[in-house]
């Protein structure tokens, strides 16, 4: 892949002519005999010398101290206030197609529940034969599946419809997580009710202040919806809907009801706030698509990006990005350098599975020199990731969801990367 | 509510499930849920008319509530205060640079009003409202919209008459029409075109949080312990009372912050509250009555915090504080407990 290892040999020997200056600097300073090369072998590391701390120093295991900067963040001028709001998921600072719990971006509409859940109950009811209610423990008692699957906000990427405005994948991506659910088919609870023929919808409903709900079709609520438990592999967070939510694959977040108590059937849609007012997508001629579920197919660089610049210099460089498709899998990425003139097939690595994130990489030897780089999606639909623009010619700048626009970052001579768009 | 289930009850359904379970490829899971348990749950309301309850209200009684619990947010006609959702008005803007999207120039039914407003508002005190007071805040709305006269009474059986102006203008998801196949097919891999221009950049508006506009030093300083400031000298305050005065403090977090960081919302911030001298923080529009309370000496110790606290309006004629009150003796004290252990 990389023809040309001219430049990180020269790095290798440039770095052993600087040590020796070094190794003779320290002998005119009077050392007696001065060792050449690293400090960081040369010298004996605290670690390496004295004991650390002994099992149980953290009973829950948290990451290095080294990687505090590796958080969520959110916008603070988005919304009105914290308790109904959005952070983000770091996706510069992360590798593989597992979003790790404690950073998988937050939305709420009405605060993080705290959910007893010897408490939590979940009904179903409606257009049902028996109206029913399940404990926690009930839940536990019905077969379960463990699946692979993006969770995408459908306002990620909303605030770049007008133009080019975040600086960094965290915030003009970041409203992604991708997680193993365990959890119940949402069917077993159906049929367990026994649903009436008249049954055409559910609306699942969350236990929170905001008692969220959504209409969604029977037919995706049979297909592959998940009632979950658990989030790769141990108990949902309770910013994820402790102790259940619904999944949706595929779908649009704000239907995965976190902290789901009830599931009600019904012959037709409920049109309430978040179908209606929110999530709507308003279209340049004044109308509104909606029951936009599907996410569509998507894909970011996240190295190099804003936050993460190429602070390596020429030589041997790891471009790399996640790709995703509410609509199956994504069999290629391709990625430019050149802002488009010509385009390479990205390498992916890593699980390819149904409406979960994929992780390409792009080896390329850096010359120094300016890059604009995009990367571009297929899903296994044919689809293909479409610009910025193609998106504007049909969707206008207001409809502020579903932006799945190829984006693109300028990296000068320096790697510091920025977010920009181009002709 | 129902506390227990009568035993008579489970033992029919015991009868019943075992029957129906018997028959098909059933778990046999779960319990029959009771009409009441239902009833207590399934509050929600759909375009037909479905769901609503029996009750009535008219715009001059919404206007009232409103007032009271939902202007601070709002503000008194739905144009909102802060970042906090517009709900009147934006006529003609949907074409727009910026459209207004509110009840009456975007939202397609009336039965999401009253859906909404009866499950999750008013925000921080959510299933509060009475079924009148639900229709007297949504007849109020579509006031404030221009869509009724004032004296308009709104009722479980005139609900459904009213309909939307916008209700037309949304149509179903027609991307498989639209977007899918025009977006999909053979892509240029070589030479696809001559030249590339930068035609925009996100450093001309910068938006971005500036912390990680410095990310690179951010991983530094975050490997070097923070020296911890002393600690004021503070009196003793039992931790239990503060714990449970942190989860009183939910009622209050709709408007005010507290802690580090703690900035002013639709209320003041609050660190340092207790024994301060009221209307004193920086940069915050305190109502007349405040100011004036503040004029005469008012300070925030806890005796006057907690006759504040238990009605604000008759303690303080005019405060923009648009909360109730906390009617335990219990809550206020721990509240003011939490208040009190967080310094400046």
């Amino acid at each position: 892949m990389i023809d040309n290892n001219e430049g990180s040999k020269t790095s290798r020997r440039g770095f052993l002519t600087s040590a020796a200056a070094a190794g003779g600097a320290a002998l005119t300073a009077g050392a007696a005999k001065a060792a050449s090369g690293d400090s960081a072998i040369l010298e004996t590391q605290n670690w390496n010398s004295e004991l650390g701390v002994g099992v149980d120093a953290a009973p829950y295991g948290v990451p290095s101290e080294h990687e505090k900067h590796v958080k969520r963040r959110n916008v603070e001028w988005l919304t009105a206030d914290t308790v109904s709001s959005i952070n983000f998921t770091p996706l510069h600072e992360l590798d593989g197609i597992i979003t790790p719990n404690g950073l998988c971006f937050e939305r709420h509409h009405g605060g993080v529940a705290e959910v007893e859940p010897a408490l939590h109950r979940i009904m179903i009811n409606g257009l049902v034969d028996t109206p029913l209610v399940f404990t926690m423990q009930d839940l536990l008692r019905f077969p379960r599946e463990n699946r692979i699957f993006f969770l995408e906000c459908a306002a990620n990427s909303g605030m770049e419809w007008r133009g080019a405005q975040l600086n960094g994948c965290q915030f003009t991506h970041g409203m992604i997580h991708n997680v193993m659910y365990t959890g119940v088919p949402l069917r077993y609870l159906l049929e367990e009710a026994g649903v009436k023929t008249a049954g055409k919808w559910i609306m699942p409903e969350g236990a929170d202040a905001s008692g969220l709900t959504r209409s969604i079709p029977l037919e995706k609520a049979l297909d592959d919806c998940l009632v979950a438990f658990k989030m790769n592999g141990e108990a949902l967070r309770p910013e994820q809907g402790y102790p259940v939510r619904l999944v949706v694959p595929g779908w649009e977040g704000n239907m995965w009801i976190k902290w789901l108590r009830r599931i009600e059937v019904g012959d037709q849609p409920w049109h309430h706030r978040e179908e209606t007012s929110k999530y709507t997508d308003l279209l340049a001629n004044g109308k509104a698509r909606r029951f936009t579920w599907e996410m569509d197919a998507k894909s970011v660089i996240t190295n190099p990006s804003p936050q993460a610049p190429l602070t390596h210099g020429p030589g041997p460089t790891v471009l790399t990005g996640v790709a995703w498709s509410g609509r199956g899998t994504i069999p290629q990425v391709d990625v430019t350098t050149d802002g488009g003139i010509n385009w390479h097939k990205a390498r992916i690595s890593g699980p390819s599975l149904d409406k979960s994130m994929h992780r390409f990489y792009y080896e390329f030897d850096w010359d120094g020199s300016e890059l604009l780089l995009q990367s571009r999606a297929h899903d296994n639909t044919g689809y293909v990731q479409p610009t910025k623009d193609q998106l504007r010619a049909v969707r206008g700048t207001n409809s502020i969801y579903h932006n799945n626009g190829i984006q693109t970052w300028s990296v000068n001579a320096e790697g510091v990367a920025e977010n920009v768009e181009i002709s | 509510m129902l506390k227990f289930l009568n035993p008579a009850v489970v033992a029919v359904f015991v009868l019943v499930a075992g029957q129906s379970f018997a028959g098909g490829d059933k778990f046999g899971l779960g319990r029959l849920a009771t009409t009441d348990e239902v009833a207590a749950w399934d509050t929600d309301v759909r375009p037909d008319g479905q769901g609503l309850p029996v009750g009535s209200g008219d715009a001059y009684t919404g206007e009232e509530i409103f007032a009271e619990k939902c202007a601070v947010c709002h503000g008194d006609f739905g144009e909102a205060v802060g970042r906090w959702p517009v709900l009147a008005g934006g006529h003609d803007t949907l074409t727009s640079d910026r459209p207004v999207k509110t009840i009456g120039s975007y939202w397609p039914y009336l039965s999401t009003v009253f859906d909404y407003v009866n499950r999750a508002m008013p925000f921080g005190d959510a299933r509060s409202l009475t079924p009148d007071e639900v229709y007297s805040i949504t007849a109020y709305l579509l006031y404030v919209n221009d869509l009724v006269e004032e004296d308009f009474e709104l009722n479980s059986d005139n609900f459904t008459s009213i309909s939307l102006p916008n209700e037309d203008n949304f149509y179903d998801d027609d991307r498989a029409t639209t977007e899918l196949i025009a977006f999909s097919g053979d892509v240029c891999m070589v030479d696809c075109k001559d030249s590339v221009e930068i035609t925009a950049h996100a450093a001309v508006v910068d938006v971005t949080p500036e912390e990680t506009a410095v990310a690179a030093e951010t991983v530094q300083v975050a490997a070097v312990e923070p020296v911890a400031a002393e600690p004021e000298p503070v009196e003793v305050i039992d931790p239990e009372l503060i714990a449970s005065g942190k989860k009183v403090f939910k009622k209050c977090k709709a408007c005010h912050q507290i802690g580090e960081g703690a900035k002013n919302r639709t209320g003041p911030m609050l660190n340092g509250v207790v024994g301060r001298a009221a209307g004193s923080v920086e940069g915050f529009r305190y109502s007349k009555a405040l100011v004036a309370a503040a004029g005469s000496g008012l300070t925030w110790d806890i005796q006057e915090l907690s006759l504040f606290l238990t009605k604000p309006r008759d303690f303080l004629k005019g405060t923009k504080m648009s909360f109730p009150g906390l009617k335990k003796q219990a809550d206020l004290d721990a509240v003011i407990a939490y208040m009190q252990s967080i310094a400046e």
